[in-house]
């Protein structure tokens, strides 16, 4: 049997269009051996989520820089439960402010990254987070 | 086993045969990993499948398969008047890194358009090593859309060079996309994937180097010898007894997929060959080439698994040694390895 490979959907929810930190961490991934699916700019709610169910995903990375991010992430939370996929990992990266983590962090999000964030330790993060659910007991 | 795993297989089945997605989509990755789980479920499955039409996309890096697709398969979800729209699903094949084991897969960034749509189901899928443009478990991955009744089933590979042909045995209908300016007509005539088109598309038609590009690629048609039932050439057309009836025009189209120019003819040309397929007796042929590339598969991968275990690792280390410090010949170490004993 083959390893499974850990898969991440990383996306761009909202109206912004600079997806530069999202590659980075894209490649970063890619490099550590997981296998990225990358959605592209401008993605809603709906698409994520409907993305995230069919490709079978462990973890979601949404990049978001526009400010809207308590609109929008706890949408797409909100939908990846309501297609029951409860065990993804939902992460965050981009321009958050500090008084809004802990509210993320309430509605489910894994962890907030800011600016400056080595991609090495969101590595570390994913294979922490799924070696202590389910990829550990193969 | 990972805990999304754990599934009841009796109600996976079912459920894939009932049209849910997260069934569908957990099946997916079982097969794709080979479980046993993922086996006994494509046993189950298999006696639903062989009603699909399906149609292989391959072409360059950049040459807009992706693009093309997404609009090909928005005609099929939105066809013209008086014609049925059927369920669409797209294997999108993207590279693993040979160093990370890693992949990008980035197609669905070309896909809004099928966003939302409950009858389109688009899987990516990573190469995982396997070398001639699909992954290893794409055949098996279809076989899971076409029971799970998926109508049109669309494969799209790997960014693809000359020599990526696999897809020509998978699919009914091999689209195979060049564009302007990459090559005379020497490299029209050349091996490889230019002869597993049932349709050439020059995409990027906009691009003033279209009629050179459209001469090269009919020069290359008009050189098959007079006669010859050109498509699907060599193995594949072995057996002179089923040639078909009518031979098949390989059609060269042109498209601006960006601007969904000549997408309408090109969803009329794979209609008119899939109906081609069927009055040929073609179609069965075809069928017949996927279903036994997928059993010699199996049975070369398995005769491979059952040698690595009859064989004791240090033997085979102690030949490779040999090999590399060159006192045995490649030949010979494989005559070694197969009796199983040193000499």
């Amino acid at each position: 049997m083959n390893e499974p490979k850990i898969r991440v959907l990383i996306a761009k929810p909202g109206l912004d269009g600079h997806d530069r930190g999202a590659k980075v961490v894209a490649r970063a991934l890619r490099d550590a051996g997981m296998e990225v699916i990358y959605t592209g700019l401008r993605q809603t709610p709906e698409m994520i989520a409907d993305a995230a169910l069919q490709e079978d995903v462990d973890v979601v990375g949404l990049s978001i820089l526009s400010g809207a991010h308590m609109t929008l992430i706890p949408r797409v939370l909100e939908l990846i439960r309501a297609n029951q996929q409860e065990h993804v990992k939902v992460f965050v990266g981009g321009i958050i402010p500090n008084e809004d983590i802990p509210a993320l962090l309430q509605l489910g999000v894994v962890k907030v990254y800011g600016p400056g964030t080595v991609t090495d330790e969101i590595i570390r993060d994913i294979r922490a987070q799924l070696s202590s659910s389910e990829f550990s007991e193969k | 086993m990972r805990l999304k795993e754990k599934l009841v297989l009796g109600s996976l089945v079912g459920s894939v045969r009932d049209g849910n997605r997260l069934a569908l989509a957990r099946l997916l990755s079982q097969v794709e990993n080979n479980t046993p789980e993922g086996k006994e479920c494509l046993n189950a499955l298999f006696p639903y499948t062989g009603k699909a039409h399906l149609i292989g996309i391959t072409g360059a890096p950049g040459s807009g398969k992706s693009t093309l697709l997404n609009q090909l398969a928005y005609t099929f979800r939105h066809p013209p008047e008086g014609e049925q729209a059927r369920r669409v699903a797209i294997v999108a094949v993207d590279p693993t890194s040979p160093f990370s084991g890693g992949a990008i897969l980035g197609d669905r960034v070309r896909m809004r358009e099928l966003a939302g749509d409950p009858d389109v189901f688009i899987r990516s899928m990573a190469a995982r090593g396997s070398l001639g443009g699909l992954a290893s478990r794409t055949a098996e991955v279809v076989q899971v859309f076409d029971a799970a009744g998926f109508e049109i089933i669309f494969i799209e590979t790997v960014g693809a060079g000359q020599n990526e042909v696999d897809i020509a045995r998978l699919a009914h209908t091999t689209i195979v996309v060049e564009t302007p300016g990459t090559g005379d007509e020497i490299q029209a005539i050349k091996a490889g994937i230019l002869e597993i088109a049932d349709i050439l598309v020059i995409n990027k038609a906009d691009s003033p180097l279209v009629d050179n590009s459209e001469f090269a690629l009919r020069s290359m048609l008009d050189m098959a010898p007079i006669g010859t039932d050109y498509y699907h050439s060599m193995e594949m057309r072995n057996n002179p007894g089923l040639n078909s009836p009518k031979d098949w025009q390989i059609p060269i189209l042109r498209t601006v997929a960006t601007e969904r120019q000549g997408i309408d003819a090109l969803y009329q040309t794979i209609q008119s060959h899939a109906e081609f397929l069927q009055e040929s007796q073609e179609w069965i042929e075809r069928e017949r080439v996927n279903l036994q590339t997928i059993l010699d598969n199996l049975i070369q991968n398995s005769l491979i698994d059952q040698w690595r275990k009859s064989i004791s690792n240090d033997v085979y280390q102690t030949v490779l040694e040999s090999l590399i410090s060159r006192q045995t010949s490649p030949y010979q170490a494989l005559q070694i390895l197969m009796k199983g004993v040193l000499p």
